[in-house]
């Protein structure tokens, strides 16, 4: 079960240790995160929750290779990340994490399935490959009908349903989701919520979720609380 | 390969801007590619000088006649394997308008002289045979759309007096550059009619062949100083340099091409540069995205460029085909640019010319995208 506060070594999927970031602002050091160790398990749905500007979304980010931390180590699947050159970073990334986004962040000018397909260039598929992968991942977002259309020709429910085929077209190893229901409406949001349960409890996956609303933490399995720069 | 789609939607992104961009390099390379032709015609004259020609013309000015009497002296230099001469008539031809330059020149030589211009042997007889005889350039017959046998009347200007010729014989090039609007007729034909006060036996200029292997500054110098201290001295030189100091004359085109160069160069760089770089500000999220979900800094930094380098190289090719369509129509002046021809080394430059823009404009645009922070970039939406 994913926890806080843990200092010994763990093997859990993902292991923060002493983890604190700060941003300079003008003169003065900004302390955004100061001393972070969690620890999130293969196949777990995890919400994060917090004020805003507690710094869930530099969090999410320095997990998904995204930033690098100031301080501490952050390991996944027994690699620390921390230790990786930027380039090395963004290839990891492309192989490990499913980003999905607030504003669902889709190029507007690809078909849903051009941008599902995104993530798929940069392996070595044939393009059959691809177009099967791409087609399995709209499926199971239930868009499969909607390959050709371009993002402004759907609602935010489905252009982040999209956007969660992008993120998992790749099989990733988990998922970072940073408030991806808060541009949605209420029905929007519940469906959005069914399907990353799905995606854990019939797919295995893994999710962190920041949220600010908390009937959608309701659905993780755990909820944790940033705020101060601590997690709680 | 793979990647093309989404270069293509990028472009597709804003259609208007796209155009508009493209548009300039079109209009900027069409008129790099006719200043080219221009600078072409004017320097015809350098690349189709022959090589192993010498010019020889009266040391105080080019307008200046020069005595028959040296043809036999010049063909006593070592080394000068045969000589021909001529004389410039500078008639006109109906109109001052239909301007193109006619010859005097001597019957038995010339077309051995000038071996790059086609003459069929009936043609060349019969200028032999007939005193009024002349024979036209193809570009220049089909211009006026002169046929063999037809009467040409001029207007003698320098030569007083209405002067009429029996075209015998059509001449081709064997190269694209060479001047086909020339017109010639017998030497002997003027001398035996030249209008009263105007002296016998004298020639403009005379073309000199050398031996091959010969040493073309040494017979140069040969030949002045065989007449020097002479009623008419002469200016020998190769007829490469005679033709550049021509060209010198006419202006400094080099200079006005090369303001003209910079200037639409300087304003393509700005035109791409801007819209690169808008095009990159607006997608600041979108390529933030890119590099979240693991396309590398200089995937972007070659998504930019490749962007920039299709616009411009579209828009270039656009310019420099309708140019080399506008130029296969010919000389748009009228005789002023005896051969407006487009070489292929333009064609090429106006394509490399592109490419550089393209990527030189496109270059600070992508570089700010390759750099992008994507944690900060995803901040700012
Ligand atoms: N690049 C940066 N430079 C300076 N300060 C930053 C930077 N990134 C984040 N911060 C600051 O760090 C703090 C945490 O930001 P963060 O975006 O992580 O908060 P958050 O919990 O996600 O807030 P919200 O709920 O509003 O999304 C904020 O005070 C923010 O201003
Ligand atoms: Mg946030």
């Amino acid at each position: 079960m994913a926890r806080v506060g843990a200092t010994a070594p763990s093997e859990a999927l993902i292991c923060l240790r002493g983890v604190a970031k700060n941003y300079r602002r003008g003169s003065e050091d900004l302390h955004v995160l100061t001393d972070v160790n969690l620890d999130v398990d293969r196949g777990e749905f995890v919400a994060l929750m917090g004020p805003s500007g507690s710094g869930k979304s530099t969090l999410l980010n320095l997990i998904g290779g995204l930033d690098v931390p100031s301080a501490g180590i952050i390991r996944v699947a027994g690699d620390p990340i921390t230790s990786l050159s930027r380039s090395k970073l963004t290839t990891w990334r492309a192989r490990h994490v499913g980003f999905v986004f607030q504003m669902y962040n889709l190029i507007p000018v690809l078909s849903a399935f051009r941008n599902v397909e995104l993530p798929l260039l940069l392996l070595p598929l044939s393009k059959a490959e691809r177009r099967e992968r791409v087609a399995t991942a709209l499926r199971v977002v239930g868009l499969d009908d909607r390959m050709d259309h371009k993002p402004r020709e759907l609602s935010g429910g489905q252009q982040q349903r999209v956007a969660i085929a992008r993120a998992i077209v790749g099989d990733p190893t988990f998922l970072l989701c940073d408030e991806p229901t808060g541009d949605l409406d209420r029905h929007s949001a519940d469906e959005i919520l069914d399907m990353l349960h799905h995606l854990v409890g019939d797919f295995g996956k893994t999710v962190l979720m920041v949220t600010h609303d908390p009937r959608a933490a309701a659905r993780a399995q755990v909820t944790f609380h940033l705020d101060k720069g601590e997690l709680s | 390969m793979r990647f093309l789609p989404l270069v293509l939607a990028n472009l597709l992104r804003k259609k208007a801007r796209t155009a508009l961009t493209a548009a300039s390099f079109a209009i900027a390379l069409f008129l790099f590619c006719i200043l080219v032709t221009i600078r072409a015609s004017f320097n015809q004259g350098v690349d189709a000088a022959g090589a192993d020609r010498i010019f020889v013309t009266n040391r105080t000015s080019l307008i200046q006649p020069l005595p028959l009497a040296y043809r036999d002296q010049i063909l006593k230099v070592p080394g000068v394997q045969a000589v021909s001469y001529a004389n410039w008539f500078g008639g006109v031809y109906q109109d001052p308008k239909n301007f193109f330059p006619q010859f005097a020149v001597d019957k038995d030589t010339y077309r051995e002289m000038y071996r790059e211009f086609r003459i069929d042997d009936a043609a060349w007889q019969s200028f032999q045979s007939d005193r009024t005889a002349a024979i036209a350039g193809a570009a220049l017959a089909r211009r006026f759309g002169w046929k063999v046998g037809d009467r040409i009347p001029i207007q003698g200007a320098i030569f007083a007096g209405e002067w009429n010729f029996l075209l015998v014989g059509i001449y081709e090039g064997t190269k694209a550059n060479d001047d086909l609007t020339q017109f010639w007729f017998r030497w002997d034909y003027l001398n035996e009619n030249l209008p009263d006060g105007y002296p016998e036996g004298y020639v403009g200029w005379y073309s000199v062949r050398m031996a091959a292997g010969a040493d073309m500054v040494e017979i140069c110098r040969r030949i002045d100083e065989r007449f020097a201290n002479s009623a008419w001295e002469t200016r020998a030189q190769s007829e490469k340099a005679m033709a550049a100091s021509f060209v010198k004359q006419m202006g400094n085109i080099e200079t006005l091409m090369l303001a003209v160069g910079s200037v639409v160069v300087f304003t393509l760089l700005l035109v791409t540069g801007n819209t690169m770089a808008g095009a990159v500000r607006e997608r600041t999220s979108e390529l933030a995205v890119l590099k979240a979900i693991g396309y590398g800094d200089r995937f972007v930094l070659g998504l930019v460029l490749a962007e920039s380098l299709a616009i411009a190289v579209m828009g270039g090719a656009l310019g420099a085909g309708l140019a080399k369509a506008f130029t296969l129509a010919g000389d748009p002046t009228g005789g002023m640019l005896p051969v407006f021809y487009l070489p292929d080394a333009g064609l090429l430059a106006a394509l490399g010319l592109s490419v550089a823009v393209g990527l030189f404009a496109g270059f600070a645009p992508a570089l700010a995208a390759m750099r992008l922070e994507v944690a900060t970039a995803l901040r700012r939406l």
